[in-house]
């Protein structure tokens, strides 16, 4: 068992106050995130997980200033956010990044694997740079990720598999470096092994980079296993957050005690006994 | 020892593609299913779970094509049967089949009673449609789904209870043997619960006999099945009891899988991950030694060029695993690392 190092003490790097959204209006109401307030640190590594419909995917669209904050506020390094216009939210996007849960859709198919990697280090104010010390770079993010670039050079995303793609969104992040990286269910789609594989690249990655990184899951054993901070989320509201070990060994809420006994485990009986079959039509 | 209800001898199957092609996407599998027990398949995507449940149902519609083989369902071996045949005398009476996603491809125009008589019919054209609703009023108040989901269109039904209403459509005619490929992949956690629960009362019950679990989600088949069987590249490369496989693999890719396991319980966290770098081989062109070489990190030269041949171990000689290593030095390497 290998120790952490303990990142929830650093300053702050994203907070929300009172961040609420809501979808519709009057009988058709929706509030989608309910009046939430959070305190990522620089560093942590913070999972938010909930069941499908609890407004994990409204709130980190808000993060990413995709969608538009109904109430409330997100602070970014202690101060307000403002993206209150293209520039500054451009300057936003280089401190916080995505991966999304479809490695499939988040590539440009006609664009080649080399001019994604090219499009990021001219993001980092390398545009001008040698063209050997980019392929460098590209060659370092991608041996990072256990890619060969010398492979990749010349193909499109199509030619690679699910696991490689989203190896390659993590090399895009290694190379962007940003402050934040909101990783969006990235390993729902890969099988057990390839997971593996790329949890440990992410926990390399806030080790090496030292950025807060949000990870957003309905698998809470994997939220477990990877994050230093876990929020639970249930109808658009935290019901419970903490350190993994208080949340997961000990948890308070109703909530996260049926979401953990609902979970098979392997050292523990999974009561079926119990189970009351949802008749409701 | 239990009456055997399933049981494949050696089967080997192929995709032809278009250009021709040959596939060898299920390659000398053997296994059996005892009467009330059941079996969990295992391995990452594509490495042909669900190739082998159609090969074992004897359902081969192109491009998939038989090789060789025995298929034997209670004592009849219905390997080289006419698929058609195969269709409306073997499939929803004999085996019952839930296709990865099949809650998702119910017709919305049709109400689930339709479904129903379709099943029925396909078997015998002579039932009414009052004896159907009848008999299927009584099934599904037996399964624990109210009455009234009959009369339902099925985008009516939230998720958790389309996949019921899709197995008690699929067992209505009280089938042998139950393959379920990944039921409960698409659900949440609260739902998941719901329909393994069902899948065991059904076993229990005995309105199925033996059942045959596909997923790729470990700690759900360590708790629903009695063994589990691991696949890869077309061949079972190992199988026991769900214990012995979870606590104590043998094989290098079940014991990779099996080390990456997750769940919320004391240790996961912080604990090391094995993972298994690599992509499985082409099956076009299967590799001539052990299938797994290429990736195993223990893998000797003559692994390279000595396909292995399944071996038996274990208390009774019931495990069986796949690899040219001998059991104690493969658990000695483990041991040392």
């Amino acid at each position: 068992m290998s120790e952490r190092k303990d990142y929830t003490n650093g300053p702050l790097c994203l907070s929300g106050r009172n961040l609420t959204r809501v979808f519709g209006t009057g009988a058709k109401q929706n509030v989608a995130v309910d009046h939430v307030n959070f305190d990522f640190h620089e560093g942590e590594f913070v999972s938010i997980v909930g069941e499908s419909g609890s407004g994990k995917t409204t709130l980190s669209k808000m993060l990413l200033g995709l969608l538009n904050i109904s109430e409330g506020e997100i602070l970014y390094q202690g101060k307000p956010r403002d993206i209150s216009n293209r520039k500054k939210l451009n300057e936003y996007w280089k401190g916080i990044q995505p991966i999304f849960q479809d490695p499939f859709s988040s590539y440009n198919i006609f664009h080649k694997i080399d001019a994604v990697l090219l499009d990021c280090i001219a993001m980092r104010g390398g545009k001008h740079l040698p063209y050997e010390k980019k392929v460098e770079m590209m060659t370092e993010a991608c041996s990072f990720v256990n890619l060969k670039f010398a492979e990749l050079t010349n193909k499109y995303p199509f030619e690679l598999s699910g696991g490689q793609m989203q190896r390659l969104m993590i090399a895009r992040i290694f190379l962007l470096k940003p402050k934040i990286l909101l990783a969006d269910e990235p390993t729902s789609m890969v099988d057990a092994c390839s997971r593996a594989t790329i949890l440990d690249m992410l926990l390399n990655l806030r080790d090496e980079t030292g950025m807060t990184i949000i990870f957003i899951t309905h698998d809470i054993g994997l939220a477990y296993y990877i994050s230093d901070t876990i929020y639970i989320m249930e109808h658009g509201k935290f019901v419970e957050s903490g350190k993994a070990d208080e949340v997961i060994l000990n948890p308070q809420a109703a909530y996260t005690k049926r979401l953990i006994s609902d979970v098979p485990k392997i050292h523990e009986e999974w009561d079926l006994s119990t189970v009351e079959m949802n008749n409701t039509l | 020892m239990g009456k055997v209800i399933l049981e494949v001898k050696n089967l080997k199957t192929k995709y032809i593609t278009r250009f021709h092609e040959d596939v060898y996407s299920v390659d000398g599998v053997s296994l059996k299913i005892e009467e009330g027990k059941s079996l969990g398949i295992a391995g990452e995507s594509g490495c042909g779970k669900s190739t082998l449940a159609l090969s074992m149902m004897g359902y081969y519609f192109p491009p998939l094509h038989y090789t060789s083989g025995d298929i034997i369902i209670d004592g009849v071996n219905i390997s080289g049967m006419d698929p058609d045949k195969v269709r409306t005398t073997i499939l929803g009476s004999e085996i019952a089949y839930i296709p990865q996603a099949a809650m998702n491809a119910l017709n919305p125009t049709m109400k689930i009673i339709r479904f129903i008589e379709d099943v029925i019919h396909a078997h015998d054209k002579s039932v009414s449609k009052q004896e159907i609703r009848s008999r299927a009023e009584a099934y599904f108040k037996e399964v624990g789904l109210p009455p009234e989901v009959l009369d339902r269109h099925a985008v009516e039904l939230s998720g958790g209870m389309k996949q019921r209403t899709v197995i008690a459509v699929s067992t209505i005619l009280s089938p042998k043997v139950l393959i379920a490929d990944e039921p409960s992949s698409a659900l949440d956690v609260t739902s998941q619960k719901m329909v393994i629960k069902m899948m065991k009362d059904l076993m229990k019950n005995g309105h199925i006999r033996a059942m045959m679990f596909i997923t790729h989600e470990l700690p759900l088949l360590y708790n629903v099945t009695d063994d589990i069987a691991v696949m890869y590249a077309g061949q079972l490369v190992e199988y026991g009891s769900a214990h012995e496989m979870v606590f104590d693999p043998i094989h290098p890719y079940s014991h990779g899988l099996m080390g990456s396991i997750l769940v919320p319980e004391e240790g996961t966290r912080g604990a090391n991950l094995t993972a298994i770098p690599g992509t499985p081989p082409n099956l076009k062109k299967p590799p001539v030694g052990c299938r797994f070489a290429e990736r195993c990190k223990y893998a000797k030269p003559q692994c390279f060029y000595t396909a292995p041949a399944e071996r038996m171990f274990g208390e009774n000689g019931t495990r069986m695993y796949r690899c040219l290593m001998d059991e104690e030095e493969l658990r000695e390497v483990y041991a040392n690392e």
